[in-house]
């Protein structure tokens, strides 16, 4: 046990090593979000009713592409590259392998988060989170649903490279349909049920809870059960069905 | 059969995928100490074979035993005592091989030094280069690193040279030499008949999942036996003679032209080589193969 923690550790060292190496990864990872949160905010900027929607919308969506987004993209990439199955061949065990992976997913997120907070803070005017375990329960919920779903649907893409549009053809609607129904009072019914069903919206409400309103963890208990439901038909397919290695061609 | 020696166990092991049979019973005994080649066509049932013996793959039928292990459970005492080289095994692009082998490094019980293993993979000047930036050549060494650096008794190589050009081979083949100097048992798979007559102490000749023959490849083609001399004799007919000493018969047969004043027309001597005895298995019935296909192959394996 103590060994499969050490390794795990020294796993998510040598990811978080090759995260800073990487500058696209660095980017999506980072300036994305930022520059969304910048141009948002000089658009919005004095109307304080949209600025509040902003961040939590901005904070969902970072949740969203630290975890589900950058585990699809780099499990297909390392599959069809060939590297996972050169470390299945090794004594690595499984558990410190994908320990070290999701913690490097995490961490992204939590800087994410703590960016959008600062911004938040500093610049928008909303001041520090209002709920702080509202926070860690959505965002830890949240990581660890979108990275089963992010690591599920890696098994989808067949090869390297049509992973963006894969990803893009799930991310960008997914974001469009849950930014626009939380922002507006008067979308459709039918584009309110499908937001309120995927795994994003719900999200977005208990950040903003969290972030903003200060709403409290009991009246979100909803959300945060849909997030969670998705989290399990995530894992349950991230285990099934997981392939070491790329198809042949 | 058991064999305390024996690094490798094969008895009557098979594969399907649905209706295909990709192996069908093969056999075979790895001895510690050795390189045994599989050499085969593509899609004979090589990588299929040593997969399941890596314990990448399921085995439809038969016994394994690999180091004392059935590869099959993937037990993690079997992975601490083999190295594998895959045919297309990737490596991170942003870290350099001297971070990538302290990393591996730090997955096994008693790791050789990670210098040693850059020098002895000859790596020495580029192991602080990020690993995209290395050329094919150099990734292979990567490759043999990687497999190396947990002080293996068995390695496994897959194809290791295939699309390389001759330079690069030649280095590859250093490294094998090198892990054989080692002591290491070497389970090598190839559809070269050079590499495999290079680097094998025996070899399995394997097509359609099947083993044909199975022999040092000395023994299975380069023989002391078995020189064949040829030549025309006076009447114009074709003359192919066998012998163990082709000096004495070369000798004879020179002093008996040039005593009636003669030529002897068309004199050829070969040796019938491992290729012979491969392309005679591996031929698909239709016909012997080609003088012109050996000719290329042997000169292909020239020194």
């Amino acid at each position: 046990m103590t060994e499969t923690l050490s390794l795990g550790w020294r796993q998510y060292r040598l990811e978080r090593k090759m995260f800073w190496r990487n500058p696209s990864a660095a980017f999506f990872n980072f300036l994305l979000p930022l520059l969304f949160l910048a141009g948002g905010g000089a658009i919005l900027a004095g109307n304080q009713r949209e600025l509040d929607k902003l961040l939590p919308a901005i904070a969902g969506m970072s949740v969203m592409s630290t975890t589900f987004t950058a585990l699809a993209y780099n499990i297909v990439f390392l599959r069809e590259r060939g590297v996972l199955k050169r470390i299945r061949g090794t004594p690595l065990p499984t558990l410190s392998y994908f320990g070290g992976v999701a913690a490097n997913a995490v961490t992204n997120t939590a800087l994410q988060i703590g960016i959008v907070i600062l911004a938040g803070k500093l610049i928008f005017g909303i001041g520090w989170p209002h709920d702080w375990p509202e926070l860690i329960v959505f965002v830890l919920v949240g990581v660890v649903s979108l990275s089963a779903l992010g690591v599920a649907f890696a098994h989808a893409i067949p090869n390297f490279e049509s992973t963006a549009a894969y990803v893009n053809a799930v991310f960008l609607p997914v974001v469009f349909i849950s930014f626009y129904v939380f922002d507006s009072a008067g979308a459709p019914g039918f584009l309110r049920q499908i937001a309120e069903a995927l795994p994003l919206k719900p999200l977005i409400d208990g950040l903003s809870g969290a972030l903003v309103s200060g709403s409290g963890l009991g009246g979100e208990l909803d959300a945060l059960a849909v997030i969670a439901l998705w989290g399990v038909f995530g894992l349950f397919f991230a285990v099934r069905g997981f392939s070491w290695e790329g198809r042949r061609t | 059969m058991s064999d305390a020696a024996a690094a490798i166990e094969v008895h009557a092991l098979s594969k399907r995928y649905g209706e295909f049979e990709a192996v069908r019973g093969i056999d075979i005994t790895v001895r510690r100490g050795e390189v045994f080649g599989l050499l085969g066509p593509n899609g004979a049932g090589k990588t299929t074979t040593v997969e399941i013996l890596e314990g990448y793959r399921s085995r439809s039928g038969g016994d394994v035993s690999v180091l004392g292990h059935d590869p099959g459970t993937r037990s993690r005492a079997l992975r601490r005592q083999i190295g594998i080289v895959l045919q297309s095994g990737g490596i991170y692009g942003h870290i350099t091989p001297r971070e990538a082998l302290r990393h591996w490094a730090s997955f096994y019980p008693h790791p050789r030094d990670v210098e040693e293993v850059i020098a002895l993979a000859g790596l020495q000047e580029k192991a602080d280069v990020r690993s995209r930036r290395l050329s094919g050549g150099q990734l292979r060494r990567l490759d043999f690193a990687l497999a190396l650096i947990g002080d293996p008794e068995l390695i496994f190589l897959d194809e290791p040279t295939t699309g390389f050009d001759p330079e690069a081979r030649r280095s590859a083949w250093e490294t094998v030499r090198k892990l054989r100097d080692l002591g290491k048992t070497i389970l090598l798979t190839t559809h070269y008949l050079d590499e495999a007559q290079e680097l094998a102490d025996r070899v399995a000749i394997v097509k359609d999942g099947r083993v044909l023959a199975i022999g040092a490849p000395r023994e299975l083609g380069v023989g002391a036996s078995h020189y064949r001399v040829a030549y025309r004799d006076r009447d114009g007919n074709f003359v192919e003679r066998q012998t163990d000493d082709p000096t004495t018969l070369l000798g004879e047969l020179t002093a008996q032209a040039l005593a009636r004043g003669e030529r002897l027309e068309e004199l050829s001597v070969g040796r019938p080589t491992l290729e012979d005895v491969y392309l005679e298995l591996t031929a698909d019935g239709d016909g012997e193969p080609a003088g012109g296909a050996r000719a290329a192959v042997g000169e292909a394996h020239d020194d």
